[in-house]
């Protein structure tokens, strides 16, 4: 190949060319950018987990935390835990879940399945996005108007949980509708066929398809209420001992602890609230890892 | 046993759309009718009208009659649930349920029927999968779940689920146009089996396949566009195929139009 002569230099230019240098500079910006929005995103996330951690780990690994109340402790004292608070969080987010999860369930179902192009069911729609995004003050106002005001209950545990059914609804609805749409209507027709009458379709074919991704959409929206706040200040107050009565008395929660404790300035003070913060993302964890594992099981599989 | 079906003067509406306009024929028992038409024609919604599964689509409805065996399945007090029980229908694509097993496919009927007897609901996949050709490919695999299977067998194992709730009449709306020559050629042996025990009507856009399979044939087409599709001939395969009376249908199948 030493001795190429002129003659076998093609005739014609080649039909590939390099990538251009224009393109490698864009190219490499559009990297840099998009690595820098990631780090943007990731860095503070990374920060407030470790933050909460390096503050609060400590706490969390005493004795007592996850068994005992701050009953009887001054503000200044160290020990007790945050039992109360613990078992508030998940009562009153349990109790919002059990009823807003077949009321979501069943609208989504209304919306999917019978009610397709209907007005109501257009309006429904248009409510339940108009829900999606009401602060969370809102809800626990109205449900102070209504539950305490107007029908005359106490505040209790159970009026936040009303409210908190409220925000978790159209979560559930709008997850739920999703998932259920993208259920292929060759699996109805298919039930159909078969001389399976509609509802049956549903609970039996419809729903169990679209169960992963129902499970999913679900423990996102618990996620969302448990680390509600606003309805907490407004319809039950702060106990620093158990009280096991959703429907009466004060009651304490996670993001309840961590406001009251706000107030405290010293250090026993700081340490709840770092206490409670881990604590709180810790349960929230916990409940995404078991609809992230039931969401598996759940799937449909192919093998 | 399998029945006969006739049709009457059936029209077919969308809305106020006419889709089919005055189909009347008869589809003898243990008979292979395919239809055949060009698209847009009806033959698909004349085929759904035969187990009520055009009411699906709101607004969808029938004016004439569809009788089985002589019972008119449009009558007022007869439920469109029990009209697919006796019915069944296959469809162009393959469906098998995702969350369940090949076994639960194949019996999904009869336990959304309420039947819960283990015995009787193996016995009946079993009869059910050997019937649609399927049993030796799946038997040592019953549990794995029904996408597992390439798009031929799903379509077999489709078929199988229809034939377990024992319909008398099976209806298959372009059961091959997704499966390859080979999956073709055994769902298509498939058929001439299944004609000992069914009434079954096809719908095909391929023609050596209406050749193949079927006893008698029925040419849809329409007037014009936008009009409702109609009958134009029906009559034995062989004849239609070889010496049809309408020239429409000549044109056809000869390749001319359409």
């Amino acid at each position: 190949m030493s001795t190429t002569i002129d003659l076998d230099e093609p005739a014609v230019g080649p039909t590939f060319t390099p990538i251009s240098t224009g393109r490698k500079i864009r190219n490499g910006i559009a990297a840099v950018l998009v690595t820098l929005a990631f780090l943007v995103a990731v860095v503070p996330l990374v920060w407030v987990l470790w933050t909460v951690i390096a503050e609060g780990l400590s706490v969390v690994l005493r004795p007592g935390w996850w068994t005992q109340s701050l009953n009887g402790l001054l503000g200044r004292q160290q020990g007790g835990g945050a039992y109360h608070a613990i078992y508030g969080t998940l009562m009153q987010s349990l109790i919002a879940a059990a009823i807003a999860t077949p009321i979501g369930i069943l609208v989504a179902i209304y919306l999917v399945e019978y009610g397709a192009k209907s007005r109501l069911a257009r309006a429904t729609t248009f409510m339940v996005d108009i829900l999606t995004g009401i602060p969370s003050i809102v809800a626990a106002l109205f449900v102070y108007a209504v539950w305490i005001a107007i029908l005359g209950f106490d505040r209790s545990a159970f009026a936040v949980s009303l409210a908190l059914v409220l925000l978790m609804v159209p979560v559930v609805v709008r997850s739920t509708e999703e998932m259920l749409r993208i259920v292929p209507d060759d699996l109805r027709e298919a039930a159909y066929a078969l001389g399976v009458p509609k509802w049956k379709t549903i609970v039996r074919i419809v729903i169990p398809t679209a169960l992963s991704g129902m499970l999913t959409g679900i423990s996102l929206a618990l996620a969302r209420i448990m680390g509600e706040t606003a309805p907490m200040l407004i319809l039950v107050a702060y106990a620093p001992f158990i009280n096991y009565n959703v429907f009466a008395g004060n009651m304490a929660s996670l993001p309840l602890l961590m406001t009251v404790e706000r107030a405290n300035p010293t250090e026993a003070g700081s340490d709840r609230i770092w206490g409670a913060a881990i604590t709180l993302i810790l349960i929230i964890t916990v409940f995404q890892l078991i609809a992230a594992l039931l969401s598996r099981v759940t799937a449909p599989k192919t093998k | 046993m399998a029945k006969r079906l006739d049709l009457k003067d059936v029209d077919i509406y969308y809305g106020s759309f006419q889709a089919v306009d005055g189909v009347t024929l008869s589809i003898p028992p243990n008979s292979v009718t395919a239809f055949i038409g060009p698209s847009g024609c009806g033959k698909s919604t004349v085929l759904r009208a035969l187990n009520r599964m055009h009411e699906v689509v709101p607004g969808a409805r029938v004016e004439g009659e569809v009788l089985l065996d002589g019972e008119d399945i449009y009558a007022p007090n007869v439920d469109p649930v029990s009209v697919r029980r006796t019915i069944g229908m296959v469809f162009q694509r393959p469906n098998p349920f995702p969350t369940m097993s090949i076994r639960d496919n194949v019996v999904a009927g009869l336990k959304l029927q309420g039947v819960k007897n283990k015995k009787v609901l193996d016995e009946v996949a079993e009869r059910s999968l050997r019937g649609a050709n399927l049993w030796n490919e799946v038997k040592d695999r019953l549990n794995k779940p029904g996408g597992s299977l390439s798009g031929g067998q799903q379509q077999r194992l489709c078929i199988a689920r229809a034939i377990a709730v024992q319909p008398e009449v099976l209806l298959m709306d372009e059961p091959c146009s997704a499966l390859d020559p080979i999956s073709t050629l055994a769902i298509e042996d498939l058929i001439a089996n299944l004609k000992k025990q069914y009434t079954i009507v096809i719908v095909t856009h391929n023609m050596q396949q209406a050749a193949r399979v079927s006893d008698q044939t029925a040419f849809f087409n329409l007037r014009a566009t936008g009009e409702p599709g109609r009958l134009v001939e029906i009559g034995d395969t062989e004849k239609v195929f070889s010496t049809p009376t309408e020239k429409a249908t000549e044109d056809y199948i000869s390749g001319r139009f359409g």
